[in-house]
């Protein structure tokens, strides 16, 4: 508890840095994340995110110390290498993309795995700490590295903050932002070249094996949230920022944990949430949206049998049991009655001992429904020249779905018709 | 030289995607004020004009000028709707949105939109007869809408010279009717439009001005002369057979074929 405590303080300045400095360059990423999804090139972050790793080892090597700079700009450069070779093998081979990309992917990290492991082996003083660049440990953020990570990550901002029109619409619309006049290759470098950085400053804190998941699973789980681009931008910054604050603490709380996974675990915690509940988007709601309509369903049919058995006497205010009801459909018992009890919530029908009637707002009700499904059945026979005996099924489906403004635009091109394709009256209310 | 009415001249206008030609030594000419049908089979090369004029895709060989000069020098006053299905409708952006993208060619890079550019967007959206539409989301629009969005974002350009790839394709009468009363508007104020059209039936009530197009340019001219019944059998049933022999022998030819490329 006291750690928690000491954590959530942030009295230690070494815990500050640490903390706000995961959370600006997780929320960074993410954000260039968004574009990069949005244009459906996850891959390639993929690819950068691994193609890293040689560049990292070359500047140790070269420098025979930890010099993050040097490091940075390594790891730059062999990412920037990564891309260029992959669009040159799909401009000038009969290679795909996709095989490009994991070929490019697998010879970049390997080769950096041997390199790193080359390292290791040769009795470098200074390399301890080095493999913490595969999966990343937040503690090695210290000091003035945490400055020039964060720097990079401000410019980040800055940069898709400034060019978020042009973004947006490359993103959208690439050919029509070329017939704009924009500089649209031009900005398709700098996008690339702001994933190459977004990847660089992850690499002490997340590791370059999982920086790519950092880059685009919180703009995934963002998607599920708005239809609105800034605001998914917004939502996927706070995302990352709360994957980077928990792998930070979790890191802490237990030092032998690489940070970067457990970034990737909250993040991907968030995304399964937005998947599942996520208003609108989320399949929880869709499968509640789907409830709903079933239940409607299952309400509005059984107020037209009450129409049905009404309608060869004209007197709609019979009573029927269960039974008699029942005969009409062919749903499940439970699943009539607890229908019938819903109808009787919102008073459509009433109960007269064992048996059921129509309220006066239920006929209407009834009515309603029958004549949607009537007013389709002649608008399929007369504009989708379909045969009397086959509109029917349609029909069941349709008339749930119809709505006010429809029905009038109905009545209009059908002209207000008073019978339907099988000679039965359409009720008007 | 050039006549002072011309909106679009076209030079021997060649474009491969890779060595195979999609279009081959292109020449014509367009008048001011028109509107114009490009017609042709699938394959004809029609999209793949408009984007080559647009400078989408690049030119093998030959020239286009627009109002006499390169299309660096006029983006300002053209502008271009491609065809529907090109983009993925379910991005994240509203109706309004998406107009207002036609604006960011003016607007330049790093500034913002201002007022009078909002103003602009909703009156174009007005004369598509999508006002209501500001704020729906683009991903739950009907094909019909979608077109008229499209068409909306083309206008909020404000240019004189309009290429639209297929806007009648897929859309309902309703919209066809609304777009096509806009051309003839649009037309009425000197703009000039070049239309791509699969609709042979609607032709001569669509367009005064027609390209007949199957890879070369077949015939072009004012409707009433040029879309005539054996114009239509050249560009549609012609024997072009030994031409398309020779164009795939093109695309497996392993050396150049020009010399100093």
């Amino acid at each position: 508890m006291q750690a928690v405590i000491d954590f959530f303080s942030f009295s230690d300045p070494n815990i500050r840095y640490v903390v706000l400095g995961s959370m600006l360059l997780a929320a960074s990423s993410a954000i260039v994340g968004v574009f990069i999804v949005l244009k459906k090139k996850a891959l390639i972050g993929d690819a950068v995110s691994h193609s890293v790793l040689p560049g990292i080892c070359a500047a140790f090597l070269f420098a025979g110390n930890k010099n993050i700079p040097l490091m940075i700009i390594g790891a730059f450069i062999s990412g920037w290498l990564a891309i260029v070779i992959i669009d040159f093998i799909t401009r000038n081979s009969k290679i795909k993309k996709d095989a490009a990309i994991s070929i490019i992917l697998t010879v970049f990290f390997g080769l950096g795995v041997v390199m790193l492991t080359h390292i290791q082996h040769s009795g470098y003083a200074s390399q301890s700490g080095l493999e913490s660049f595969i999966f990343g440990n937040a503690a090695a953020l210290i000091g003035n590295d945490v400055i020039v990570f964060s720097i990079i990550a401000i410019i980040l901002v800055i940069t898709v903050i400034t060019f978020f029109k042009e973004f947006e619409l490359t993103a959208f619309d690439e050919p029509y932002a070329k017939t704009l006049g924009l500089p649209v290759s031009r900005l398709e470098l700098l996008l690339t070249t702001l994933t190459v950085l977004a990847v660089v400053t992850g690499i002490t804190a997340v590791g370059v094996v999982l920086m790519a998941a950092m880059l685009i699973t919180p703009a995934a789980a963002a998607r599920f949230w708005s239809d609105n681009i800034r605001k998914i931008v917004i939502i996927s910054a706070c995302f990352g920022a709360f994957s980077g604050l928990a792998g930070a603490f979790i890191s802490y709380m237990a030092p032998a944990m690489p940070t970067g996974p457990w970034m990737v675990v909250a993040s991907s915690f968030i995304a399964f949430f937005s998947f599942f509940f996520a208003p609108k988007r989320g399949s929880v709601f869709l499968w509640w949206n789907k409830r709903q309509h079933l239940k409607t369903t299952d309400e509005e049919n059984i107020l037209k049998i009450f129409y049905q058995l009404g309608e060869p006497s004209g007197y709609f205010e019979g009573e029927y049991s269960v039974s008699k009801l029942m005969e009409k459909r062919t749903v499940g018992q439970d699943r009539f009655k607890s229908a019938l009890n819903r109808l009787k919530g919102q008073n459509l029908i009433e109960r007269v001992g064992e048996d059921w009637l129509l309220t006066k707002k239920g006929m209407k009700e009834s009515a309603r429904i029958v004549r949607l499904h009537r007013l389709w059945e002649l608008y399929l026979t007369k504009y989708m020249q379909m045969p009397a005996h086959k509109v029917h099924e349609n029909a069941e489906m349709i008339e749930h779905v119809l709505t006010p403004e429809l029905e009038k635009e109905l009545e209009i091109q059908l002209g207000f018709p008073d019978r339907d394709p099988h000679e039965s009256v359409i009720p008007r209310i | 030289m050039m006549n002072e009415n011309s909106v679009l001249k076209v030079n021997s206008l060649t474009v491969g995607y890779t060595r195979k030609p999609v279009l081959w030594g292109i020449d014509f000419e367009i008048p001011r004020g028109k509107i114009v049908g490009i017609v042709g089979p699938n394959g004809a090369g029609k999209s793949t004009l408009l984007k080559s004029i647009m400078g989408v895709i690049p030119i093998t060989n030959g020239s286009v000028k627009i109002f006499d000069q390169s299309l660096d020098e006029v983006r300002k006053r053209v502008s271009y709707v491609p065809q529907r299905e090109s983009v993925d409708w379910d991005f994240p952006a509203s109706v309004f949105d998406v107009v207002m993208m036609g604006r960011y060619g003016r607007l330049g890079l790093l500034n913002r939109p201002r007022k009078a550019d909002k103003e602009v967007v909703l009156d174009c959206l007005e004369k598509v007869g999508m006002a209501d539409f500001a704020r729906r989301q683009i991903s739950q629009l009907s094909g019909g809408q979608q077109q008229r969005v499209f068409i909306a974002r083309a206008l909020a350009q404000q240019a004189d010279f309009y290429l639209l790839d297929e806007p009648f394709a897929g859309v309902d009468a309703a919209t066809e009717e609304t777009i096509i009363q806009l051309l003839r508007k649009m037309s009425e104020e000197n703009k000039t439009l070049i239309v791509v059209h699969h609709d042979l039936q609607s032709v001569k009530k669509y367009f005064d001005w027609i390209i007949m197009l199957n890879v070369n340019l077949v015939a072009h001219g004012p409707t009433e002369t040029t879309f005539t019944e054996e114009n239509i059998k050249k560009t549609y049933g012609g024997k072009l057979t030994l031409l398309s022999d020779v164009r795939n022998i093109l695309a497996n030819t392993p050396y150049p074929t020009k010399e100093n490329k």
